[in-house]
């Protein structure tokens, strides 16, 4: 099947000399090696951050409130003082002067309105779930039984929970200012030109359902202080970032806070966030002087990790009749919940440049409203605004196709930007260094079996089979990486993109890399390693990877946004260069040799033409030693690197996905699933592969199961994993996954990202397989998550005129 | 209180608890065992299962004063030293793991399955695990890990019983 | 989360289990598996003031050919039932049907006579009791009575079990040659409780449906007995698929949600409910019919 692949740029073995730029690259970048990781993970030696024991640790539980939007009238936590074993009992009233407002770093427009946000309310509550007081005790039964001892009274207030309905004029107001919290727009090209007269025009509207991250591991944090500094563990994505904002909100100066992500058990997103509890376990470590934990339950959970996605697209195509796309328009309404959390505001905008997904065009129009609800703020979850617009333009290419009665892998032919065409500014205003649709996508089609697809399709079609084939297309691009500063900055970001490296040979030769990167199941820790293996030429196993730790890593800008390796991993491999720079002037002095006439290859100095060599491990202990050095050399073979992209990077990929939808009962099967993703170089392809599984299963279980759902109260009716359903292993298909090699041309080592791809490839890939199944009953959408009662209610009356024998309606 | 005597990982220990008390925090916070960690409130996930007298139960779910005279076995109790358990091993191998949370759950779980079925299918595998929920791997890899394990742990017996 | 407090009482055998709660009155609650009571205890929507544990009560626990029944211990887990060679040869529906009963996990620690005790409308085996017939045994300080599976569940989550009552074990009578049996599940997930569910043991002589009886899972506040159905497929002849015969099955299928209060809930409502009962009702009947 390679043969087929002749146009791509398939080049599955990295090549050295790509990768390095010279000759001192070794072979461990590419290699499957296993992961360093492991060896704690497998038998039980972790640091979770609710395994931590402190001496004299108290235990604190919150109070949520149980209604969505109510004043708080009466406050009493006279009884629950009292209970056995509780030492203190706070309501928002007591944090009122110093608890700050929870941080937005990301305030978009002009026009936006960034309510305060009390990490604990004090006189309004605006989502079921926010914390309105908390018991501090000696141990964590008694902290919640003495939650029930606590008495608060409520005048509720009108909740609103649709967007919609909340723009209204007469609707209830989650804030004095309105619900409105901003509008953004975009636009490029002339869209009424494009629309005008278009002989083709589709119009649809899809609902981002809301969504709950659901880490693995619950959050948890653990606050202490010694009486002049303090210290946070938190199970947290972001320790470097948590600790400038918590020293902004909190008044503790930067300096005497140090924040650690021990082990962490998955983010996703969610762990992306300065939270309410990580400030108010720092306030009562602080008023108590005693070190405190609070680990979350799942149901706490549930209400209160920020959730994902809760958007409205209204999105239009404009088309000529032979399927070229003149233009797209996007109105966009973005579910904020209550209050804008850290890049709450954000999220849509990450999205706002993938509305073209691959394709050209002509013109784009792009308006996002922000919009107050009363529900627990959203914010990033896994692909942040890049799922939600490719699910728009995914599907409606689909729509497209089914209006023009075109094949929709032709289609996308007819519209992508060909291999020959990078780098391609898009009429978003990206600039896509590289890629080839063409080559995954001949790839995908091949391994899918498309045309006998299409064959059994048009059989049980043929024989009104009441189980109905649909195959799904998804030809997808994400910009990642994130992110370069200027870009950010323009977009109103509060920070840069950068990412920060040390790397240190200790006098024994071995190497420790600090990382700004905090890895909660990436893997860093190999990846890292196979790159400063290779570039300095040390064995795998003498790298160590640092990272977490605001004492140990003192400068990172943290892991989200599929970035560590695009941005972390580049800066890693800049520090080695100077680190290699430096042992090379050592290396010649020692070898008397002009710095000029020596060579670096797998670890040795070599003198040009001759048989004199030192090891990577000789220079490191001679310069420990320092007793022949270069004069003036600085004896110390350390450098530090801090690397900013230029550009995002834009992997892209192929995910081909059939479907079995029983008209009957409305279930739908995976019958199989083919990714075929171009993430540039790898480092590891094991982990590479685990991200894309793990993707994939993410971006499934939104199309099929998964759904936050409140009733008109606004209260959350899946607080569980009883109700919010996540998928095991007995209900997802294996995959087929392949990929492609093109790599990024905007960092030297030729990355594009991963973490996130398989999320943005593969819910579309889903819900256009099930439409395109149940297409011959007329059915032009099924909500998402595509349950089997949605499915069966968008057969509608279908499902009697074409079920087996009519009986079954 | 009740005082219950318990062996967990081939240590004994004889403890008062609370009757309302956890497995999972007796475990945890009592014997400082923290191997095995909590995902949910509903039985749901099974981050928290072990081996309770030999099979696989989930300690957020049994009394602590229910285990007594029980014997336990923890993630932390599988390996012999730095040997690993195949499972363990297989787990690794196969990159069946990326933040590890749902991991000790899982092996355990795996374990458990092996000792009714030590050749299960694919389809075998995915059913005997629904109890345990991954949030990262998309589930492939801990399917491949569980037939390698029990590939090698057969291999072990054939080994075993032909000296 | 965490339960609120309870004191425990672990008693070891059926005697000093009814003493107990006999001393302990209506804040005792019997604690048989846990598997349902001990996530409600978690999530506080249970606060027994004593809990009796029937965990070591030998006696309540097996399976026991008793000639024309089986008899179930109400301690005997999930996992022991389909282990049961006794079961598997006499009761094949519960087998079947117990193999779906949540997740391996919690069929080690969770057991027969708690679910059905428990009486969720959602749980696989009461409406597996109420198909075949099963007979409670339930003994009080005032002896043993037994209860039909038919007056044993009342409401939702509600039986027949007054305070002061223990479910000992259940009898399920043996249905002798030509049955066939199926247990059809739908649901969202492998971990998620039925959305409908249908028990049905069909019995065929010479290719004509002879007698049959279905219960469905999740039609109402308790498992519904499915009687249209079992009048209306008396006679049927299920040669094939879709045929006049298989016709037959279906139109009685179309009867399913007759005299059935189907819940509106997160997964379903109630008009795909009766629609999924109708449908899999048809399918239950065919593979039960073989």
């Amino acid at each position: 099947m390679t043969e087929q692949l002749d146009a791509g740029v398939v080049a599955r073995q990295i090549k050295e000399s790509d990768l390095l730029g010279g000759p001192g690259g070794g072979n461990e970048v590419g290699r499957a090696r296993r992961r360093k990781e492991d060896a704690r993970l497998v038998t039980g030696r972790t640091q979770w951050t609710d395994n931590i024991q402190l001496p004299g640790l108290l235990h604190v539980a919150f109070l949520r409130s149980p209604m969505a939007h109510a004043r708080i009238t009466r406050v009493d936590t006279s009884v629950a003082r009292t209970q056995p074993g509780v030492v203190a009992v706070f309501s928002g009233a007591d944090f009122a002067a110093e608890q700050g407002s929870l941080p937005c770093a990301w305030p978009v427009s002009e026009d936006i309105v960034i309510p305060d946000h009390p990490p604990m309310a004090v006189t309004e509550v605006r989502y079921a779930g926010e914390a309105v007081a908390c018991v501090v005790a000696t141990d964590r039964y008694k902290a919640a039984d003495a939650l029930d001892a606590i008495e608060i009274d409520y005048e509720p207030l009108d909740a609103v929970t649709d967007m919609t309905a909340a723009l209204e004029d007469d609707s209830p107001k989650v804030h004095e200012s309105g619900n409105k919290a901003f509008t953004w727009t975009f636009a490029q090209g002339d869209i009424d030109a494009a629309f005008r007269d278009a002989p083709v025009r589709v119009d649809r509207t899809y609902v981002q359902q809301r969504l709950i991250p659901s880490a693995m591991e619950p959050r948890a944090v653990v606050a202490q202080t010694d009486g002049d500094s303090f210290t946070l563990h938190s199970a947290t994505q972001i320790p470097h970032i948590l600790r400038v904002m918590l020293a902004l909100t909190t008044g503790i100066p930067e300096h005497k806070l140090r924040v650690i992500a021990p082990d962490v058990g998955g983010g996703f997103g969610s762990k992306l966030q300065v939270t309410a509890e990580e400030v108010l376990c720092l306030l009562i470590t602080r008023r108590l002087g005693k070190p405190v934990k609070w680990t979350e339950s799942r149901s706490e959970g549930n209400l209160t990790v920020h959730h994902g996605r809760d958007q409205l697209q209204r999105i239009s195509v404009a088309a000529d009749a032979d399927g070229r796309v003149r233009g797209v328009k996007v109105d966009l309404l973005a579910d904020m919940g209550a209050y804008l959390m850290l890049v709450t505001p954000g999220v849509p905008l990450l999205g706002a440049f993938m509305y073209s997904g691959i394709y050209k065009m002509d013109a784009y129009d792009f308006t996002c409203t922000g919009v107050f609800t009363t529900k627990m703020p959203t914010d990033a979850y896994r692909g942040a605004g890049r799922p939600e617009a490719t699910f728009a333009i995914e599907r409606i290419m689909d729509e497209l196709a089914a209006e023009l009665g075109m094949d929709p892998i032709e289609l996308r032919r007819r519209n992508w930007i060909g291999h020959t065409e990078f780098p391609y500014t898009t009429i978003c205003g990206l600039t896509y260094d590289s890629g080839n649709y063409e080559a995954a996508t001949d790839r995908a089609l091949a391994l899918f079996g498309y045309d006998k697809l299409r064959a059994e399709q048009a059989d049980r079609r043929e024989r009104d089979d009441p189980v109905q084939l649909g195959i799904g297309v998804s030809t997808y691009t994400e910009m990642c990486g994130l992110a370069p500063s200027r870009v950010l900055g323009s977009l109103s970001y509060g920070a840069g993109g950068w990412e920060h490296a040390s790397v240190r040979v200790l006098p024994t030769g071995k190497v420790e890399v600090v990382t700004g990167t905090s890895p909660h199941g990436q893997g860093h820790e190999t990846a890292w390693s196979q790159i400063v293996a290779d570039a300095l030429g040390v064995p795998f196993e003498d790298v160590a990877v640092i990272h977490g730790d605001t004492s140990s890593s003192h400068k990172g800008m943290d892991t989200y946004g599929s970035r560590s390796l695009v941005v972390g991993g580049v800066a890693v491999v800049q520090a080695c260069e100077k680190v290699k720079e430096k042992a090379k002037q050592v290396a010649a002095h020692l070898m008397e040799a002009s710095p000029d006439d020596v060579e670096f290859s797998r670890g040795e100095f070599r003198v040009r033409g001759t048989g004199t060599s030192r090891t990577i491990q000789e220079v490191a202990l001679a310069t420990f030693a320092a007793h022949d050095l270069p004069d003036g050399f600085e004896p110390r073979l350390d450098a530090d690197a801090t690397f900013d992209p230029d550009n995002f990077s834009f992997p892209h990929g192929t995910h081909l996905c059939a479907v079995e939808v029983d008209t009957e009962t409305g279930a739908t099967r995976i019958r199989s699933y083919v990714a075929v993703d171009d993430v540039g170089n790898v480092v590891n392809p094991l982990i590479v592969e685990g991200q894309v599984h793990g993707g994939i299963a993410q971006g499934i279980a939104q199309a099929l199961f998964e759904e936050a759902v409140h009733d008109a109260d606004g209260n959350l009716l899946t607080t569980t994993m009883a109700d919010y359903l996540l998928p095991s292993a007995a209900d997802l298909p294996a995959y087929t996954t392949d990929r492609t090699e093109t790599p990024a041309t905007t960092n030297p080592l030729g990355v594009k990202g991963v973490g996130e791809a398989g999320t943005i490839a593969s819910t579309p890939a889903v819900v256009n397989a099930i439409v395109d199944a149940l297409r011959p009953y007329g059915v032009r959408d099924v909500p998402m998550p595509c349950t089997p009662e949605r499915v069966w209610r968008a057969l509608g009356p279908a499902r009697t005129t074409k079920s087996t024998d009519g009986g079954l309606s | 209180m009740p005082r219950i005597s318990v062996t967990v990982d081939g240590i004994r220990y004889d403890e008062e608890v609370e009757p309302r008390l956890l497995l999972v925090h007796f475990l945890r916070d009592r014997l400082g065992k923290t191997g095995t960690p909590i995902g949910c409130d509903t039985s749901n996930c099974g981050a928290c299962t072990v081996l309770l007298d030999g099979r696989s139960a989930k300690s957020c779910s049994v009394l602590a004063v229910q285990a007594d005279g029980c014997d336990i076995v923890t993630i932390e109790g599988l390996a012999a030293g730095e040997s690993w358990h195949p499972m363990q091993k297989a787990f690794h191998e196969e990159h069946a793991l990326q933040c590890g949370y749902c991991t000790p759950g899982m092996i355990m779980a795996a374990i458990d399955l092996l000792h009714d079925d030590p050749d299960p299918s694919e389809e075998d595998i995915r059913e005997g695990l629904e109890g345990n929920l991954c949030r990262c791997t998309g589930y492939c890899t801990i399917v491949r890990a569980v037939r390698r394990a029990a590939r090698e742990m057969s291999q072990e017996q054939e080994g075993a019983a032909a000296s | 989360m965490i339960p609120a407090s309870f004191d425990y009482v672990r008693v070891s055998s059926l005697d000093e289990a009814l003493e107990t709660l006999r001393e302990q009155g209506e804040e005792a609650k019997v604690l048989a598996g846990g598997q349902s009571l001990l996530p409600l205890l978690r999530l506080r929507l249970a606060y027994p003031g004593t809990l009796v544990d029937l965990g070591r009560v030998e006696e309540l626990r097996g399976v026991a050919d008793r000639g024309d029944h089986v008899l179930i211990g109400a301690m005997t887990t999930h996992y022991d039932v389909v282990a049961s060679p006794v079961v598997r040869e006499h009761c094949p529906l519960v087998a079947l049907a117990t193999a779906t009963v949540a997740d391996p996990a919690v069929r080690h620690r969770g057991t027969f006579g708690g679910s059905l005790a428990h009486a969720d409308p959602a749980g696989d085996l009461p409406a597996v009791a109420l198909a075949l017939d099963m007979e409670f045994v339930v003994r009080s300080a005032a002896g043993e009575r037994v209860i039909p599976a038919a007056d044993f569940f009342l409401d939702y989550l509600e039986t027949a079990l007054a305070p002061g009552e223990i479910l000992t074990g259940v009898r399920v009578p043996k249905l002798g040659p030509g049955w066939g049996f199926h247990y059809e599940k739908f649901h969202r997930t492998a971990q998620a409780w039925a959305i409908v569910g249908v028990a049905a043991a069909v019995r065929r002589s010479g290719g004509v449906v002879e007698e049959a009886r279905v219960a469905l899972t999740n039609m109402g506040p308790t498992p519904v007995r499915a009687t249209a159905v079992e009048q209306a497929v008396r006679g049927a002849e299920p040669g094939g698929n879709g045929g006049a015969a298989g016709g037959a099955l279906r139109a009685a299928a179309e009867r399913a949600d007759e005299d059935t209060d189907p819940p509106a809930d997160l997964h379903a409502r109630p008009d795909y409910r009766r629609h999924l009962a109708r449908v899999l009702t048809h399918r239950a009947l065919l593979a039960a019919a073989g």
